[in-house]
C-alpha cells in the first residue's frame, strides 16, 4: 500500500488491507495460545444491536482463536439464545441502568477498570473495548493484537490536526494543546494488552471525575479522555478507518 | 515518509529506514524508561585492532543519552585499547577462549552470547545487540532499533530475489530452508532485542549449530544460516534496513540515504589467520 500511512512516527504500524499477510500472523500468533476478551455494552435500547453484534463477532472476529465475550447489559432476560463458537465463551454481566448517555459511557471506563482488576486480568490476555452498535462484515484477525491498540475515527481520518476534535479547554483533564495531536482516535474500538488497557481506562476515569469535580464536561466525553491518553501514550498499533466504519460516511 | 521501500513486512513488523520515523517522539517515550543498553562484540586473535575505531565511532553515535554497557568478548585482554566512554556507559571485557578455525569461533558466538546473558548480563541490560567488531558507527543508531527481536537485512541481498539468497540448502543441515521459502537475508553481524529474547535465540541457534556438528556439516554461512533459519520461523518484531549493515565496498543504491554502520576494508586472508 503506497497510497496510505502504514507506519506513525514512532514506528507503530498502521492495519490496512494489503499491508499483511493473516496466515503469517496466525501461524505466530498460534504458537502463543493466547486468550482475547471482548468488552462491550448493551444497555437500555441498545440490546437491540445484541443479536446482530454477536453473531457477526462470532463469525469474524478473532476466528477461530478463543474469544471470551464480555456484554455488560441492564436487561439480561432480553437476550435470547446465542450460538456461540465452539472456541468462544459469553459471559453476560448485568449493570445498572443511568439517566443520562453520558453516564453511561463515562462510566464504563470505571466499569471495565474495575472488572479487569478482579477478573479479566485472569481470563484474558488481551482485551478489546468494542460499541455493540456494529456488525461486523469481514474478518477481523490478529493483525489487531498489539500491546496498546487504537483506531483511527473514520470521521476524522481526512482532517487536518485544527480541526479534529479534541478538547480545546485547559480547564478540562482531556485539553489538548492547539496544534498537538497525532491522530483522532474513536473510542468505539480500543484495546490491547490486559494491563494496558486497566491503565488506560484508569487514567481516562480519573480526568472523567476531576473534570466532573471542576463542573466541566469534555466535548466528546470518554472519547476526549481516551484521545488525551494517546497522545501522550503512544500505541504500538493503529487500526485504519476500515475497521471501524460509518456507513452514513 | 518512505514510499520507494518497503517499511512494513507482511507480519507487520517495521523496518526502519531513515524517513519512517521521528527521533525526538521516540526519544520522549524511551527515555524516562531509564534503559540500558548492551552490546557484545567479539575481538578475537587479530580482531583486537578493530576495537579502538568501534568504540570511538559507537560513543559518537551509538544510543547518544542512554546508558550503554559494551561487552568486549576477547582471548587477547591485553591489547585492548582503553577508550574514553561518556557519562553512564561502560566497557567490560570478557574472557573467552581462541577457537582453532575462524569459522569455529565465528559460531561459538552464540554459545558465549547465550552464557554471557545468564551469568551477568541479563541483570545490567534490557536490551542487547550483538554486532561485529570490524565496523564503524558513521551517522546515528537510536531507539528506533529497540525491539522485541531485531534483525537487519544483509546489504548484499536487500535487492535481490529470494531465490538468491544464500541460505543453507542441503536438507541434511539444521539451517536448512527450501526454495519458494524465506522473507529476507538478514546478516550475522547485527541482531538483538530484548536480552530475554536474545538468550532464547542464541541458545535455538547454538542448539542447531551442535546439531550440524554431530551430522559433520557446517552451515553455508556459519551461524549466519542459522539465524537466518531461526528468523524464518521466530519472525523478527522489527527489522533494520542495511543503513544499519552495510558494506563500504559496494556502491550506494538510491534506497539508501544515510549509512549508519558498515565494514571497515580489510584483508580476510591476513586476518583470519
Amino acid at each position: 500500500r503506497r497510497d496510505v500511512l502504514v507506519l506513525t512516527p514512532w514506528l507503530a504500524p498502521i492495519v490496512w488491507e494489503g499491508t499483511f499477510n493473516r496466515d503469517i500472523l496466525n501461524a505466530q500468533y498460534m504458537q502463543k495460545n493466547l486468550v482475547t476478551g471482548v468488552v462491550t455494552f448493551a444497555v437500555k435500547k441498545y440490546w437491540f444491536f445484541i443479536q446482530g453484534f454477536m453473531s457477526s463477532a462470532n463469525k469474524y472476529f478473532l476466528a477461530g482463536h478463543q474469544v471470551n465475550f464480555y456484554l455488560f447489559t441492564d436487561n439480561p432476560e432480553q437476550i435470547s439464545h446465542l450460538q456461540m463458537a465452539p472456541e468462544n465463551h459469553l459471559f453476560v454481566i448485568p449493570v445498572q441502568n443511568h439517566s443520562h448517555w453520558q453516564d453511561i459511557s463515562v462510566s464504563r471506563m470505571d466499569i471495565i477498570r474495575r472488572y479487569i482488576r478482579s477478573q479479566f486480568q485472569y481470563e484474558v490476555d488481551y482485551l478489546y473495548c468494542i460499541d455493540i452498535d456494529v456488525q461486523l462484515f469481514e474478518h477481523i484477525g490478529v493483525e489487531i493484537i498489539d500491546t496498546l491498540v487504537a483506531t483511527i475515527s473514520p470521521w476524522q481520518y481526512t482532517a487536518r490536526r485544527d480541526s479534529k476534535s479534541y478538547e480545546t479547554r485547559t480547564e478540562s483533564q482531556a485539553a489538548i494543546p492547539k496544534g498537538e495531536g497525532d491522530f483522532y482516535y474513536t473510542e468505539s474500538f480500543y484495546g490491547g494488552s490486559v494491563a494496558e488497557v486497566y491503565k488506560l481506562t484508569r487514567a481516562c476515569f480519573k480526568g472523567v471525575m476531576e473534570d466532573r469535580e471542576n463542573g466541566i464536561e469534555a466535548r466528546w466525553h470518554d472519547e476526549s479522555h481516551l484521545n488525551r491518553y494517546l497522545l501522550y501514550h503512544k500505541p504500538t498499533r493503529l487500526l485504519s478507518p476500515e475497521y471501524y466504519w460509518d456507513e452514513e460516511l | 515518509r518512505r514510499q520507494d521501500v518497503l517499511t512494513i513486512t507482511p507480519w507487520l513488523a517495521p523496518i526502519i529506514w531513515e524517513g519512517t520515523f521521528n527521533s525526538e517522539i521516540l526519544d520522549s517515550a524511551y527515555r524516562p524508561l531509564n534503559l540500558t543498553i548492551g552490546v557484545t562484540a567479539f575481538a578475537i586473535g587479530k580482531y583486537t585492532r578493530f576495537v579502538g575505531r568501534f568504540l570511538e565511532s559507537a560513543e559518537e553515535h551509538f544510543m547518544k543519552g542512554y546508558q550503554v554497557n559494551y561487552y568486549i568478548f576477547t582471548d587477547n585482554p591485553e591489547t585492548i585499547p582503553s577508550v574514553q566512554l561518556q557519562p553512564g556507559r561502560r566497557f567490560v571485557i570478557v574472557p573467552i577462549k581462541k577457537y582453532p578455525s575462524w569459522q569455529e569461533i565465528s559460531m561459538r558466538r552464540m554459545e558465549a552470547i547465550n552464557k554471557h546473558i545468564a551469568e551477568t548480563s541479563h541483570q545490567e541490560v534490557d536490551y542487547l545487540f550483538c554486532l561485529d567488531i570490524d565496523m564503524v558507527f558513521y551517522n546515528s543508531w537510536g531507539p528506533e532499533t529497540l525491539g522485541d527481536i531485531v534483525a537487519a537485512i544483509h546489504p548484499g541481498y536487500f535487492n535481490v530475489p529470494r531465490s538468491q539468497f544464500p541460505y543453507e540448502r542441503r536438507s541434511s543441515s539444521a539451517a536448512y530452508i527450501p526454495d519458494g521459502e524465506g522473507d529476507f537475508y538478514y546478516g550475522g553481524a547485527v541482531f538483538g532485542g530484548l536480552v530475554k529474547k536474545v538468550y532464547e535465540f542464541t541458545r535455538t541457534c547454538h542448539m542447531t549449530i551442535l546439531t550440524d556438528k554431530a551430522n559433520e556439516i557446517m552451515a553455508a554461512w556459519q551461524e549466519e544460516s542459522h539465524l537466518n533459519r531461526h528468523f524464518l520461523s521466530h519472525k523478527p518484531s522489527k527489522v533494520l534496513s542495511p543503513e544499519y549493515l552495510w558494506d563500504d565496498r559496494k556502491p550506494k543504491p538510491p534506497e539508501i540515504h544515510l549509512i549508519r554502520f558498515s565494514t571497515v576494508d580489510k584483508n580476510y586472508k591476513e586476518i583470519r589467520d
